[in-house]
């Protein structure tokens, strides 16, 4: 079992870094080796000692943050150095694997958060871009009537020419035309969370077809 | 030497422009070949090239020798809100009135295909009632999902009799199949009848359940077909089309290969349906199918499960309301099967020939769009 405490060498990497620019070569002068050393000792953060509740050994590299629990053997017993070996190896691969990526300042509760809010967001389009009412239409007619899963939107066509507006617009700008002229309602400010909903809604129902600006 | 040069190519060009028109009467296919690149070189020296040329749409009806033994109207899917809240549908329900009584000679009769109203109301039906009461010729009237659901057709009824019957007209068998009961979904979930009704018309909701003709409108269809010869032309109305075309938007009848199975003993059957607001045309062995233009709006086709032999019409253009949309004629040929015309109320008229259909789309194929749904 590899275990990675990412917190701790942050951590680890922050104050020693934070050490080093207090040494950093403000005079221009080199620092002596043996002085950097002999302070970095002192203020070396510790390692927790990786322990197991089952009382097998654990193995912990000097990265501080992998380490290894053995199965077979418990805490204070030696290696056999095949055994050691064995370990060793895996140890390694799992540093190996670990140091091909970037280390990400973006977590789980990050990537969850993006993706809620995005769901949330196109909810919110799908309910508008059914809801005459709630868009200011003032005829009955709402956007899925004619537009079934918002087919024949095109989102992943925007911004392009549209004849009647006669320039090049924005999504918003044409769900803004739709709102004036079918369901003769009254145009959302361009920043409105509703048009950016619907505009989130519209390209969700598009997700994966290749970007085409300009195709009509 | 100019003056002489030019006289002679006038003269060229008068006696082309004679004989085009003399050959348009007496045509057969090879000749239309040649006349059609006539016409695109006449047209291109008047500086007159029109999208889809007039002439060549005429060439292909003049073509067809045999004379129709009748013709039929049809006006589908008005979606009529009250009128208080929605002028746009009535006044082009008004229009599809209007082109229907301006025709001479006047149809057999006019079929309604469905969908009257948009939220099946009372006030809806009635302001439909009112309206479809200006037509001159006999209406045939057909029962679309939108003016069921909200009292499972309880006025509808009252107004327009029952939703399914057959009648005979000139040695062709006409049959109205109700064609979109759906299975209860409602119950379970506690709907009012407002509910209901709104769920059904929505296209995109996954929670109603599929249009179907059912085991009862089976069983009356089985009856009916019982006194029919086989050899006599069938025709049906239905509201959906009865056939499996797309089902997330209910372009759809779940119990249609049962339906077909009972017709394809017939030498000719074909299918009118409305529900799907857009050209649409099909052939599955011995059943031609038709969709209807909707007056109200139309819809964009499917992202798959299009038949083959459907050519698509134009895309609409979103800033002229009445694109897309219109109402059409039905020409019956003495075998039953039948010219379909589109009138698109925007674009040029539009026929899908029944000797497209007979040649499985090899002969007198439609003019594609410019431009496809995607
Ligand atoms: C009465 C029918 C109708 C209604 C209601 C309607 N539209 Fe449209 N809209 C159209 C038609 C028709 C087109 C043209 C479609 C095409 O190009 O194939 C169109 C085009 C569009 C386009 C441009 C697509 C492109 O490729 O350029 C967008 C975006 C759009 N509609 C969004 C909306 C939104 C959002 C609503 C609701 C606020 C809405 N529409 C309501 C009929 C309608």
């Amino acid at each position: 079992m590899i275990n990675k405490s990412y917190k701790l060498v942050t951590l680890a990497a922050f104050a020693l870094a934070a050490f080093m620019f207090s040494f950093s070569d403000r005079t221009g002068q080199a620092i002596s080796p043996g002085a950097v050393s002999a302070v970095a000792q002192q203020n070396q953060p510790r390692h927790p000692e990786a322990k197991s509740d089952s009382g097998n050994l654990v193995v912990q590299l000097c990265d501080g943050k992998t380490s290894m629990e053995i199965d077979g053997v418990r805490e204070g017993e030696v290696l056999t150095p095949e055994k050691a070996r064995e370990v060793a190896a895996k140890m390694m691969a799992a540093v190996a694997a670990e140091q091909s990526r970037q280390t990400s300042k973006w977590t789980e509760r990050d990537r969850l958060t993006w993706e809620r809010e995005q769901k949330r967001v196109i909810e919110e389009g799908d309910k508008l871009f059914h809801d005459w009412k709630a868009l200011g239409g003032t005829i009955g007619i709402s956007c899925d009537m004619c537009h079934p899963n918002a087919s024949n939107t095109h989102a992943e066509t925007y911004p392009k020419f549209q004849t009647q507006i006669k320039k090049v617009v924005s999504i918003r700008e044409m769900i803004n035309w739709c709102i004036e002229n079918p369901m003769e309602g009254k145009p959302l400010p361009l920043d409105d969370p509703r048009l950016i909903a619907v505009e989130a809604y519209m390209a969700a129902q598009r997700k994966g077809v290749p970007l085409d600006p300009g195709k009509h | 030497m100019w003056p002489l040069k030019w006289k002679k190519r006038e003269q060229e060009y008068r006696r082309e422009r004679a004989d085009f028109f003399q050959a348009v009467g007496r045509l057969d296919r090879r000749s239309f070949m040649k006349i059609a690149g006539t016409a695109g070189a006449l047209a291109a020296a008047q500086s007159i090239l029109p999208p889809h040329s007039f002439q060549l749409v005429d060439v292909v009806e003049a073509q067809t020798a045999e004379k129709p033994l009748f013709r039929f109207a049809y006006i589908s899917d008005t979606h009529l809100y009250e009128r208080t809240l929605n002028e746009r549908f009535v006044k082009a329900t008004l229009r599809a009135v209007q082109d229907i009584n301006a025709l001479d000679p006047q149809p057999d009769f006019v079929l309604f295909g469905g969908d009257l109203a948009q939220l099946g109301q009372p006030a809806e039906l009635e302001l439909g009632k009112e309206i479809l009461r200006e037509v001159k010729a006999p209406i045939k009237m057909m029962v679309g999902e939108h003016d069921w659901f909200l009292d499972m057709g309880e006025r509808w009824r009252e107004h327009f009799g029952q939703p399914q019957y057959s009648f005979d007209h000139k040695g062709i068998h006409f049959i109205t199949l109700m064609s979109v009961n759906e299975k209860d979904f409602w119950t379970e979930r506690k709907m009012t009848p407002m509910e209901r009704m709104l769920t059904v018309a929505g296209l995109d909701n996954s929670l109603q359940s599929r249009f179907e003709v059912g085991d009862e409108g089976r069983a009356w269809l089985r009856r009916d077909l019982a006194k029919v010869p086989r050899t006599t032309p069938v025709v049906i109305f239905s509201h959906s089309p009865l056939y499996k075309y797309y089902e997330p938007w209910n372009f759809w009848t779940a119990d249609a290969d049962q339906v077909q199975a009972m017709l394809f003993p017939f030498r000719s059957v074909t299918v009118i349906h409305g529900h799907t607001h857009q050209m649409l045309t099909h052939r599955i062995r011995n059943i031609h199918f038709h969709g209807m233009l909707s007056t109200a709006w139309p819809w964009p086709y499917a992202p798959e499960g299009l038949p083959k032999l459907t050519v698509q019409m134009d895309r609409a253009d979103p800033f002229d309301e009445a694109d897309g949309t219109g109402d059409g004629t039905i020409d019956v040929y003495r075998g039953g099967y039948v010219d379909k015309n589109h009138n698109l109320w925007s674009r040029n008229p539009l026929t899908v020939s029944r000797a497209y259909l007979e040649s499985w789309g090899r002969t007198n194929v439609p003019p594609a769009p410019e431009f496809k749904s995607y």
